[in-house]
């Protein structure tokens, strides 16, 4: 491909298969190989308890990459994010659990079909919310998908035949890959950096085919609802077809994520998929940044890290006790910083951790100048 | 209808509680034709044009186009049948590039579904490279090479209206809806825009149904006029009939009262 370029024209194209390149400069092809080898080597380089966290960031970012495409990309705000995770959740631990166990499990222990089930369930589910995002829009729907969140908590409470029941819950879905346990610890590699390596690839996948998609005919069409659904409609784009395209690729993700999050600590109860967690996901696209891929996965990154690093922070900040029963304490601390966040980056950056990425780039692109 | 007919407006009614934005109105438009609609402000000439696209529903009357009755029908059912329009305030995706806009017109050109989008191989990517082949024909038709990967929001309005033109075009219509193509523009912009409809109407054939203020342009490019004002037909014919006709001098200028 490079064979035909004149030498010191890196940036000139020549063919449109060029011009629509994934990665279309050789800066971005060379940071993106570095950024995978670091992260690739990371269980050589970090603690065990690290690794776990970083794990499920991972998964969290799966999650996210869902929530940005259908609030971010197609512009419908779904605060129902945790509903479809925690389909993905049960579909998956009923499916790969102990048949003789306490719950329902039907001994289905593979992850290449557990873990399709869990989103195809979770789509479907989405599929069929999607009639409402074609009636409603902006906080009507908002208003409507948190309805989801509570219908879910009350049947996950309910149903303790699959799900455990409230505060005692279940097992996760079992970890295993063509008869191989896929996390066990052995003379190769522990439990947790061969979780983390395999939510890492996980996660590498699915961000892939979510920018492929982003960037087709499908995510344009997104866009477009999102910005303008008149002129959309006008120019041909369907509109309540693409926003049960948005759902249903948006629950797969949930479900697959919801599916995965739990293997990590491998216990799981119905008080999890709460508002919180729909929450928790909607300010991971909005601190990553809304509309972008790597917004989401770098939002859900510091989402989920924010806790351990108000820990951290605690060794920093003496007046702040680490006991729950002391004011102030770093629990608290965790609450307000979360909300102080969301406000910040509303305010001062609307696009996120992702544009502060680009201002960072276009000083350095412009430096010693300022623009 | 003819065959020498693409459009065929028949006593088309439309009316929001009281008011009747559209009254009765009746055109055809030919296969060469550049037919323009004009009448003073509120007369209903974007609601005729959101009555032909689909996004209002006419109580009563019936809209053919090239053998295809429109009402009922939604936007994007119009839109894949080859009628593509323009807005009045541009109604572009800001946030997208000039080429991500044009290849937005292409939708429905392009077929492929979501599997093959998130694997990105053999057909998503050849219809791909098919239609950024044929958003770049456009790019060189409308001069807007400069302009390919900025976000539209960012350009100066005579080029965003020149973008929504592209849009237009890259759809591939069999009729063009233009509602104020030059609506806001300076003489040297309105002077492009005109050229470019003129070479749409030249290079590519395309008829077009025109709404527009600037009586000059009107004048010039338009082969049949139609008038209305309160919803309702005023006259119809070539521009210098209408400019003469007493009831469009009485539509614009008022009454004549005491000689």
């Amino acid at each position: 491909m490079s064979n035909s370029r004149p030498r010191g024209r890196p940036l000139l194209r020549t063919s449109y298969a060029e011009d629509l390149a994934l990665l279309d400069t050789p800066a971005k092809r060379w940071w993106t190989a570095a950024l995978l080898v670091l992260a690739l080597s990371l269980p050589f380089l970090l603690t065990d308890d690290l690794l776990q966290l970083l794990a499920v960031c991972c998964v969290a970012a799966i999650g996210a990459i869902g929530l940005g495409l259908v609030t971010g990309y197609a512009g419908q705000v779904s605060l129902g994010h945790a509903f479809f995770l925690g389909i993905g959740a049960y579909t998956a631990a009923g499916l790969s659990g102990d048949p003789d166990g306490r719950v329902i499990g039907l001994g289905v222990t593979d992850i290449a079909l557990w873990l399709p089930a869990a989103g195809l369930v979770a789509a479907l589910a989405g599929v069929l919310v999607a009639p409402l995002a074609t009636r409603l829009r902006g906080l009507y729907l908002a208003i409507v998908t948190l309805g989801l969140v509570f219908i879910g908590q009350h049947v996950f409470n309910e149903w303790s035949a699959l799900t455990g029941g409230a505060g005692v819950g279940r097992p996760a879905a079992t970890l295993e890959f063509l008869g191989r346990p896929l996390a066990v610890t052995d003379a190769v590699a522990t439990r947790d950096q061969k979780l983390y390596w395999l939510m890492l690839v996980l996660l590498l996948v699915f961000a892939v085919a979510a920018r492929n998609l982003a960037r087709s005919r499908i995510g344009r069409a997104f866009t477009a609802i999102r910005d303008r659904d008149i002129a959309a409609g006008v120019i041909g784009v369907n509109l309540p077809r693409y926003k049960t395209v948005a759902f249903a690729v948006s629950s797969f993700y949930a479900g697959c994520a919801g599916a995965l999050l739990y293997t990590v600590t491998g216990f799981f109860d119905p008080g999890s998929f709460s508002l919180l967690l729909s929450v928790q996901y909607i300010a991971m696209v909005l601190i990553g940044g809304a509309g972008t891929i790597s917004g989401a996965i770098a939002g859900a990154f510091f989402i989920t890290l924010l806790p351990r690093l108000t820990r951290e922070l605690q060794a920093w900040v003496p007046f702040v006790s680490t006991q729950p029963n002391e004011v102030p304490n770093v629990f608290q601390v965790e609450t307000i910083l979360y909300g102080v966040l969301i406000i910040v980056f509303l305010i001062f950056e609307p696009r996120g951790l992702f544009g502060l990425w680009i201002r960072a780039r276009n000083y350095w692109k412009a430096w010693p100048f300022s623009y | 209808m003819t065959d020498q007919e693409i459009l065929r407006f028949s006593n088309v009614r439309l009316s929001f509680a009281g008011v009747r934005a559209v009254d009765g109105v009746s055109f055809t438009v030919g296969r060469q034709e550049l037919f323009a609609i004009i009448g003073p402000n509120g007369a209903g000439k974007t609601s005729i044009f959101n009555v032909l696209s689909g996004v209002y529903r006419p109580q009563s009357g019936r809209v053919v186009f090239d053998g295809v009755d429109l009402v009922g029908r939604r936007p994007h059912e119009i839109a894949a049948l080859g009628l593509a329009r323009t807005f009045q305030n541009v109604e572009l995706f800001a946030n997208l590039t000039v080429l991500e806009n044009l290849l937005l017109g292409r939708h429905h050109h392009i077929r492929y579904g979501p599997l093959a989008a998130v694997l990105w191989r053999g057909r998503a990517r050849r219809e791909e490279l098919a239609a950024r082949a044929a958003v770049e024909e456009i790019v060189e038709f409308l001069e807007l090479e400069q302009w390919r990967r900025m976000p539209v929001g960012l350009l100066p309005y005579g080029v965003q209206k020149r973008v929504e033109l592209g849009r237009a075009l890259a759809m591939e219509p069999k009729l063009l809806l233009l509602d104020e193509p030059v609506g806001g523009m300076n003489l040297e912009e309105t002077e492009d825009m005109a050229r470019y409809i003129l070479d749409v109407r030249e290079e590519l054939g395309v008829p077009m149904v025109l709404v527009e203020h600037d009586m000059g342009l009107v004048m010039d490019l338009a082969d049949r006029v139609l008038v209305v004002d309160f919803g309702q037909p005023v006259a119809t014919g070539t521009p210098a009939e209408v400019q003469t006709h007493p009831d469009v001098v009485r539509a614009y200028l008022g009454e004549v009262t005491a000689a």
